[in-house]
């Protein structure tokens, strides 16, 4: 069903396009950007198209427990609820950038809450 | 049905099968996360057979263009030969041809090959004192000009490799370094890009051998370039560089000083503030960075806020060990 949503987006070429623009957002915003300092940022970006992609209902393998083990630091360094809205935030704002329509744009939203209660390792 | 040789072992790989996976069922797994092709965990390097297109989608131009493709995206239709990133790294044998004093803590030191290897100017290699320590120095010299691999080696008072260098290094002497790595390099895919070096100290040496590549490949933007030191006595290459660009009209040099009067041919603040005060429209352009960590984790991060793509931003991650 998802791989529907991946497509009408337009694929791996809108993701490059858009984790370009989603992660400046991030690095930009000091409420969030101390949990992406002191990473090599090529590698963190590499992470960013990841977690699109998986937004986008594109290709890809991660569990539960993948997220929960990539994201456990984090939340002991306070990663919370606030943070994760401001991260869906910047990737709506992204999308609305690249004028993806709002339904699919809603559709994305869903998909990131899916992951919730897993990056917050609840 | 194809074989895939990975550091000396053969592997079958079944048809439709990954790299990754005949590896893993070859009892070699390698390191794996998103296995989407995505997350460049499975980072290999293909040394000789065809790589298919798919296996390096994503990845930068210049670890495209040294073979490297990730394992989870690649079925092989061909035999591969394969190897772990850094394997290049092997020790090779050179002679010390000369030693050029540059300022007061830096030499140029000349290393003649055998073998020279094949290199792309602005790469590193790994200078061994023991098979324990090893420090890793830029390439100055640019292949095609330079009969030789050039180092520029500042001399740190409790440095274990560059104080041995500079006090017992003789002209002859044979000394044990490692193959060129690193993807900090030129490639001529667009000619006409503007190009912003950012250099402190004896980071120079990657981008002078990367500007005069450019040059040499005949780049046709504009190229800038920021070289700084917290005085005047750190900065070399002056005249060469003054030479540059008196010769190529695209060849912007400035020197700046992070204490110090101004003066005319002497720019006061650090190369980042100074090359951003000259240029607010920096979208589009490609950047080479060499220098103290602290400047090249600030100006990646600038530079990228200002609108440089990441694929854009060149910078070897090697720290200066400890003494």
């Amino acid at each position: 069903m998802t791989e529907a949503l991946f497509q009408k987006i337009g694929g791996e070429p809108a993701v490059n396009i858009a984790v370009d623009i989603f992660y400046r957002k991030v690095l930009a915003d000091d409420r969030v950007n101390g949990f992406f300092e002191d990473v090599d940022m090529e590698k963190q970006a590499a992470k960013q198209k990841a977690f699109l992609t998986m937004a986008f209902g594109g290709p890809n393998h991660y569990t539960g427990a993948d997220l929960r083990r990539g994201h456990s630091h984090l939340v002991k360094r306070g990663l919370n609820d606030t943070h994760f809205d401001i991260i869906v935030q910047h990737l709506s704002d992204t999308l609305r950038e690249l004028k993806v329509k709002p339904e699919y744009i809603a559709e994305v939203g869903a998909l990131c809450e899916t992951t919730r209660n897993d990056i917050l390792c609840r | 049905m194809t074989d895939i040789t990975f550091n000396g072992r053969v592997f079958p790989c079944a048809d439709g099968d990954t790299v990754l996976e005949a590896l893993t069922k070859g009892g070699a797994p390698v390191a794996s996360s998103c296995r989407s092709g995505v997350c460049q965990t499975c980072l290999l390097r293909a040394v000789a057979g065809p790589l298919p297109e798919a296996a390096q989608k994503g990845l930068k131009d210049t670890l495209r263009s040294r073979g490297y493709f990730l394992a989870c995206q690649c079925q092989p239709t061909a035999p591969l030969h394969i190897e772990g990133p850094g394997a290049d790294a092997a020790p090779l044998s050179a002679t010390v041809c000369a030693i050029t004093p540059l300022n007061r803590d830096i030499v140029a030191v000349e290393l003649r090959c055998t073998d020279l290897p094949l290199y792309r100017a602005g790469q590193f290699i790994n200078v061994f004192r023991d098979p324990q320590t090893s420090r890793s120095y830029s390439l100055a010299s640019t292949p095609g000009l330079d009969p030789h691999l050039t180092l520029h080696v500042r001399k740190f008072d409790q440095g274990r490799v560059s104080s041995w260098i500079h006090e017992d290094w003789r002209l002859g002497d044979t000394v044990t370094i490692s193959g060129p790595v690193g993807e900090c390099f030129y490639l001529p895919s667009n000619p006409d890009q503007p190009l912003l070096l950012l250099a402190t100290g004896s980071g120079l040496a990657p981008l002078y051998g990367i500007l005069r590549d450019a040059l040499r490949h005949g780049h046709r933007g504009p190229i800038y370039l920021y070289h700084g030191s917290r005085h005047e006595d750190g900065l070399y290459l002056g005249n060469e560089l003054r030479g540059l660009a008196r010769a190529h009209k695209a060849v912007h040099y400035h020197r700046c000083v992070s204490q110090g009067d101004v003066r005319a041919d002497l720019r006061l603040g650090r190369v980042l503030d100074v090359a951003l005060a000259d240029h607010a429209e920096v979208k589009g352009w490609r950047a080479f960075l060499c220098g103290h960590p602290d400047m090249v984790k600030q100006a990646r991060k600038r530079l990228y806020l200002a609108g440089v793509a990441l694929k854009d931003i060149y910078a070897d991650a090697f720290v200066r060990a400890p003494a």
